[in-house]
């Protein structure tokens, strides 16, 4: 498929889009690359609170990239790198500047194989905790079961906290992250296809619970599932070969998108 | 418009266009033979009329069941969701298109006997027909080839239709005036009137439907209207 790359993106700013949002993390004029390879190209939009913000977009579109942006995971290899702006509540989180560990609780991430740590369901909540807080006890085992709560999981776990976090299903497993996750009290939750591994009935409780989530966090999503984007999202953004084709409500972009190139994908015409 | 990588969900939604092509033809065949066997007092062609509803509403009860199964299957989504939505809506368009010649012909076999108080009516009574049969096609081949232009010539020019139907109340007024035993008959004919009239608003309709599934959005604006008359308002008890 020819496709002209150097299109403007079909980014809405519509009044009644913004009427109400506040920005909490504006990316702008965003590259990246792995060695000299340019993997994202001059992105630029923004994630409002309280809303939850899907990216989507055919295999190899940056997607993952951009999210992993947010949290400065590349950090962690060599060769990669980014250049622009993404700024959390007004500061450039890519300012070398960063303490990236405590940037790393603020915006907490989960990923599509649940990790449990092998060791308790307590200690897996807990474990995080205590790198930034010095607890009491009783404190600490209110903020575990608040954060087991908060995930829909205390009902199910909390007579056996300390089973091994292993020992759980993998729709629990993927709770418990997201309790992890929570436990140390984020702005900003970011999943990257946090249900490809999972079946339909926890794929669900996932959904509904990224749902209650977005009451008290912002939430960006990835996932290759469109329908999952049309479901829990408020907002997507369709990538293609590295570029921000569109970006819009989400009522918007299932329904009557203005891109040709996202329109194609949805209806899975190309992708 | 490119296809689907999967080739069946392009079948399903061919099928659908088939189906709603073929209930068009149908309803044109309905409208003219029905207005047919009215300027022609033919009540064997009324009851062929009537015998031939049934087939329509099946074809809209298909066309359902077809668009239901292919929103389970294939969770379509933009175009081609509006595109399902569109045939829906033109099905029940269609279908009350039916129902209105059928209406018609029921009179023709009520009205056994009476003869026209005029060539002027009956002439009257043809040319509207034709007005909406020429809209209803116009409109249904702009729905086949998703031709915006076309769908909206037929939306502008409802007008048209709505000024002619007065002119033939007002000429049958004259006749009910004139002659009481003419009542009746011309009650009957205001009746096949105003379905005619209704017909046109459906064709309306489905420029309007067209209009959606092309661009995403109803129309906006009023649909021109030529029926001016004065209306009362009366305050709802309570």
């Amino acid at each position: 498929m020819n496709v002209a790359s150097m299109t403007a993106p079909a980014v809405s700013h519509a009044a009644s889009d913004r009427a109400g949002l506040h920005e909490k993390v504006m990316i702008r004029n965003l590259d990246f690359y792995y060695g000299d390879h340019r993997a994202l190209k001059d992105i630029s939009l923004s994630l409002y609170c309280n809303k939850v913000t899907a990216f989507i977009g055919p295999s190899g579109c940056g997607k993952s990239t951009l999210l992993r942006v947010l949290n400065r995971m590349y950090d962690l290899y060599p060769n990669q790198r980014a250049v622009g702006e993404v700024r959390v509540d007004g500061r450039n989180i890519l300012d070398s500047k960063t303490d990236l560990n405590l940037l790393r609780a603020q915006i907490g991430m989960v990923f599509q194989k649940p990790t449990p740590f092998p060791m308790s369901i307590y200690e897996n909540i807990a474990f995080g905790i205590r790198l930034y807080e010095k607890l009491s006890r009783s404190e600490l085992d209110g903020r575990v079961e608040s954060a087991l709560r908060r995930a829909a999981l205390w009902e199910e776990v909390g007579n056996k906290l300390s089973a091994n976090g292993m020992s759980l299903s993998g729709g629990q497993q993927q709770r418990l992250c997201i309790a992890r996750t929570i436990a140390v009290q984020p702005e900003v939750i970011l999943f990257d296809e946090p249900c490809s591994a999972l079946d339909p009935i926890s794929t669900a409780k996932i959904e509904e619970l990224i749902d209650e989530l977005k009451d008290d966090y912002t939430i960006v999503i990835v996932t290759h599932n469109m329908q999952q984007a049309a479901r829990v999202s408020d907002f997507t953004a369709f990538m293609y070969l590295g570029e921000l084709a569109e970006f819009d409500s989400t009522t918007t972009i299932f329904t009557s998108p203005k891109d040709k190139r996202t329109q194609d994908y949805i209806t899975g015409r190309f992708g | 418009m490119s296809d689907h990588i999967a080739k069946a969900f392009d079948v399903d939604l061919h099928e659908l266009n088939r189906m709603v092509a073929e209930m068009g033809g149908l309803a044109e065949k309905e409208i003219s033979e029905s207005v047919l066997a009215l300027v022609r007092r033919d009540a064997d062609l009324a009851r062929k009329v009537i015998a031939a509803d049934p087939t329509i509403d099946a074809l809209q009860l298909e066309i359902e069941e077809k668009s239901t199964l292919t929103i389970a299957r294939r969770q379509p989504m933009a175009v081609d969701l509006r595109e399902i939505v569109g045939a829906l809506r033109v099905a029940n368009d269609l279908e009350r298109i039916g129902d209105l010649a059928k209406n018609i012909a029921k009179r023709v076999l009520a009205t056994a006997g009476e003869e026209f108080p005029s060539q002027k009516l009956i002439r009257g009574l043809e040319r509207m027909t034709s007005l909406v049969l020429s809209r209803l096609k116009q409109v249904l081949d702009a729905y086949a080839a998703r031709d915006l232009e076309g769908a909206l010539v037929v939306w502008k020019t409802d007008d048209e239709i709505d000024a002619m139907c007065i002119s033939l109340f007002r000429e049958l007024f004259t006749y009910m005036i004139e002659d009481p035993r003419n009542i009746t008959f011309c009650i009957h004919l205001m009746f096949s009137a105003k379905n005619i009239e209704r017909m046109g608003d459906h064709a309306t309709n489905i420029a309007e439907t067209v209009h959606y599934m092309i661009e995403g959005h109803p129309i906006t604006g009023s649909r021109p209207k030529g029926d001016t008359t004065a209306f009362e308002m009366v305050p709802a008890r309570g």
